[in-house]
This record gives C-alpha cells, structure tokens and sequence, in this order.
C-alpha cells in the first residue's frame, strides 16, 4: 500500500476503516462469484462446440446481472412441514464459512487483511463448516431427494477432508509453519521450488479432494440432476437457490486461490531464479515481471478454469467409486508420501529440503 | 479490557443458553445444532484467552467432523420422543444428584493451587500458542502423547473389526478386475456375408 495512501486515511479510526476494506472485498468476492458462473457457461459452450450466453449486455457479460435480478423477483417457496427456520438458515450456513476463509488470506507480501500464525488451521476449520448448510437444507426441506443429497454430502465431505487434511500436513512440514504467509515465503527461489513439484502427489491429492469438497464434476452425486433431481436444494427457489449456487463458486474460488498459494507459490513470479536480476528493475516491466498479488491472481484463475474443465471433460463418478477413491487411493497416497518426505527432510534432500 | 469482558459475557451468555436449550429442545437435530453452536461459542472464548490453536482444533474436531456424523446419524433415526420423555420427572431427583457431584468436584478441583484462577495474564505480542503447545508436546510429553496415539489406534482398529463382517447375499464390485478386462473377453465380432 502506498505512502499516500496511509496519509490519506490516517485520520479514519482503524476498526472503521478495516470494516470498510472488508465490505469492499466482500463485494469484489460475490462480483467474481457472479462471473465466474458466466465464464463457466462461457468455458462449457466453447468445449461443447456452441456459443453460451450472448444475449444480455455486449458478448453476454450482462447476464450475471440479469440472472441475479431474476433469482430476487422469484418467490421463495416454503414447503409443507418444512423446519421454517432452519430452512432460511442453512443457504447463509454455507455462504458465510466460504467468505469468512478469506480473511487470513495474503494477496501479496504485505497485502492481507490478518496474518494469524495458525492460518492453515482457520481455512481448514471453516471449510469444514461449510458442510452444515447442505446437511441442515437438506433435512429442513422435508423432502426424500434433499435428505439422501445431504447424507450423500455428509459423508463424501467428512471422507474427503482426511485426505485433504493429510495433504496439508505435508506442506506444514516442508515449510514449518501454519501461517499462510510464511507458506508462501518458504517457497521462495524459482519455479521448481515450489511445492508442487517435491510435494507432487499432495498436490494432485488436494486438487481432487478440493473438487470433492466443492461438490463439483466428477463428485457432484450430491445433486447428481439423473438419480436425486437436485440433491439438497431441491426444495429451494427464488434467493435461497440463489445463495447455495454463489456459496458453491466461492467455495471454488477459495480452493483455487489455496492450491495457488499452498502448491504454486501465491503471489511468488514464475520468472524468479529464472531471468537476470536486472529484468525486475525495469520501470513498468520490472513491476509486472516481478513477485505480486497479479501473479496470485492469475494462478487461481488458472484453477477455476481446471475446475470448469474438470466438468466439462468428466463423466460422474459412482457414489461407490467415489469413496474407494477417497479411503483406499487418496488417503493411502498422503500418508506414504508423508513418510517419504519425513526422510528427504531428515536427510535434508536438496535442492528443496536444505 | 473492558471490551474483552463484555466479548466474554456475549459469548459465555450463549454458552450457557445452547448448553440449556441442547437439553430441553424436543427436536433432536435442534439439539445437535445447538450442541454445535456450544462447542463454537466455546472456541471463542478460548480464543480470547490467547489459546488460538486449541480454539481452532475445537471447530475443526468437533464441530467439522464429529458433529457432522452425530447430525448424520441423528438425522436418520426415526426418535420416539413421548417415549423418551416419559421418564423425565422420575429420573429427574437422580440427574440433580448427579450434577450437584460433579460442580462440588470441579468446585475442589479448580480451587487447588495447580489451577491458577487469577486473572489470566496478557502474553507478550510474539507469544504462539500452536508453538508452544508443539514444543511441549514433542519434547517433555512425547511418551503420553504418543501412547495416547497408540491407544485411539487400538480404538479405531476395534471399530473396524465390529463392523466388518461378511454377509452372505452381499454382491461387491472387484474395481482391479473391472479396469483389467480385455476387449476380446466382452466382445466376438463376427464377420458374415451380406445377403
């Protein structure tokens, strides 16, 4: 942030003025959200060899707009002995964990809201939160469809997350800290010290228990459209619809931006190690060649797309299959490649362990 | 200091209210959600005690898994209240008694001088629980700890072994035998003269 800046806000307390820098973000978050739904209809039509939404606005950029304004003039339907409160509950029970992971998030070096030094375990908690809102729409609704969609998410999260937390446990012992931040700077060097490379199973671990998590293509049996019409949201219409689709694209959003600091370096440049030092001086240049949140940016944006084209590339897995996925290849895997990378760190393997 | 305290009584306040409505509620999903939002209100107070990582592990533990298994199950139960509730008035004088022993337990435990009831010190600004919990954890309690692993092992060994037992109609898929088919064993082109 810039000096300028600083002067320029010094006289507004500091409660007020983080509390502002919150709603801004939050509103850039929920503004992505919207978009990203487009670009994937966008991604999906290119793949399938047709166009998408080009109606509303120039190249249809409009229509996340148009489909917000439809979702809010809808009726919210409330069925028949539904559980009425718990019903209005659960959409906000999966939108608030997903938004609420971003605050220990670092956009750069010095750009973030909080820098906690038990960060990993703050994401960890409030993605596993998120479960909740599915669990409770589905059991509120009172409806066959959402209860099996839910016990089918409750089951698939929780079998998930071990894998998921196993992967983390090695990127805690490679870079020995639990702060995102210092994650990030124990991958400092070049490209191939990054952790995707001596960490490469857990990377490709987290990636697909990350989709899982989200519920996305290949795994999402959770409302899997041929056997459970919709799963949990069945039930849902109007803005409650509405907020589980958003809570869906910021769980993806914040996956993709925790692969891209955890495994590719967060707002490290690719070029480091790699073009003459003289290169980052250049006016202008330098600043775009050089470590910034725009490479943050540009490496989660790379795995959103992975997710749209996991979906649009995928059959569905089998609920079974799922599973044997989970318990008896994923979790198998973290666990030996924790204990190979226990030994490369006692033997202090260079060039990523010295 | 004085927004701390007030931070402390907000989140104490719905402690204690979950706690009493996890009791009382008839419904027995209401029950485990407000069991959830003890077990949160709890994590909050620990943090506030400068005890982040515990705090943390709290929501990530209970909350995120093992809560979400209890509302699994509960979920799929068919529950007779009437019948549950039936007993209420008779085993009521019992519970009291019960819960009179263990506050007088807690009275006398907490009053020892191992557990230091003043006012709980500021630490200093570069104090890390998650460090020092590691610390000792891995140096002077390694032993305990590691029996402790030991012992939740034994238990999720026994856990396995309870529920794995063949059935006799059970059909399973071999996923190895599925991926290892040839195309010659599923399919016989045959070639025939067109007429």
């Amino acid at each position: 942030m810039t000096e300028w800046w600083l002067n320029f806000t010094s006289p507004i307390p500091p409660v007020l003025l983080t509390t502002a820098y919150i709603f801004v973000f939050m509103l850039v978050i929920v503004g992505c959200v919207a978009y990203v739904t487009l670009a994937e209809r966008k991604v999906l039509g290119f793949m399938q060899v047709r166009i998408g939404p080009n109606r509303v606005g120039p190249r249809g950029l409009g229509q996340p707009v148009a489909d917000a304004f439809k979702l809010m003039f809808k009726e919210m339907v409330l069925p028949r002995d539904a559980d009425r409160f718990l019903f209005r509950l659960a959409p906000l029970l999966s939108m608030t964990p997903a938004l609420a992971a971003w605050a220990v998030i670092p956009f750069s070096e010095h750009l973030n809201f909080t820098e906690i030094n038990a960060g990993l375990l703050y994401i960890l908690a409030m993605t596993s939160l998120g479960v909740y809102g599915v669990i409770v729409a589905g059991w509120a609704s009172n409806s066959k469809y959402a209860l099996l969609g839910s016990l089918r998410a409750a089951a698939q999260i929780v079998a998930y997350e071990i894998a998921m937390g196993f992967a983390l446990v090695g990127v805690v012992m490679a870079s020995g800290s639990l702060s995102l931040g210092d994650i990030v700077r124990a991958q400092q060097g070049s490209v191939l010290h990054w952790y995707w490379l001596p960490l490469l199973p857990l990377f490709l671990t987290y990636l697909i228990a990350g989709v899982a998590e989200t519920n996305r293509a290949p795994f999402d049996v959770v409302e899997g459209e041929s056997e459970i019409v919709a799963g949990f949201h069945v039930e849902y219409s109007g803005m409650g619809f509405a907020i589980f689709f958003l809570a869906e694209y910021a769980n993806i959003i914040l996956i993709s931006a925790l692969t891209a600091l955890l495994f590719l370096g967060g707002w490290l440049s690719p070029l480091e190690g790699l073009a003459p030092m003289q290169a980052f001086h250049v006016p202008y240049l330098g600043v775009i060649l050089g470590s910034g949140a725009h490479w943050f940016v540009a490496k989660t944006c790379f795995f959103i797309f992975c997710f749209l084209w996991f979906r649009a590339t995928f059959p569905r897995y089998r609920y079974d299959q799922i599973m044997r996925l989970g318990w008896k290849v994923l979790l198998p895997v973290t666990l030996i490649w924790i204990f190979v990378e226990g030994i490369l760190l006692y033997v202090e393997f260079p060039p990523w362990f010295d | 200091m004085l927004i701390q305290t007030a931070v402390f009584y907000f989140f104490a306040g719905i402690l204690v209210l979950s706690a009493l409505a996890m009791i009382t509620v008839r419904n027995p999903v209401h029950a485990v959600l407000f069991l959830v939002l003890a077990f949160f209100t709890s994590a909050a107070i620990w943090l506030l005690l400068e005890a982040e990582f515990l705090g943390i592990t709290l929501v990530l533990v209970y909350v995120g898994a093992v809560m979400v298994l209890f509302l699994f199950v509960v979920m799929m139960l068919d529950i007779n209240l009437a019948k549950m509730r039936a007993g209420f008035a008779r085993h009521l004088p019992v519970g009291l008694v019960v819960g009179a022993v263990m506050a007088a337990e807690m009275i006398v435990i907490l009053n020892t001088p191992a557990f230091d009831l003043a006012r709980p010190r500021l630490k200093a600004a570069d104090y890390s629980n998650t460090r020092e919990l590691g610390e000792l954890l891995f140096t002077e309690y390694v032993y305990p700890f590691e029996i402790a692993g030991v012992i939740l092992l034994v238990a999720i060994v026994a856990a396995i072994t309870l529920t794995l037992r063949k059935r006799v109609r059970t059909r399973s898929q071999s996923p190895a035998r599925q991926v290892n088919v040839d195309r010659k064993d599923r399919v016989r082109l045959v070639s025939m003269d067109s007429e």
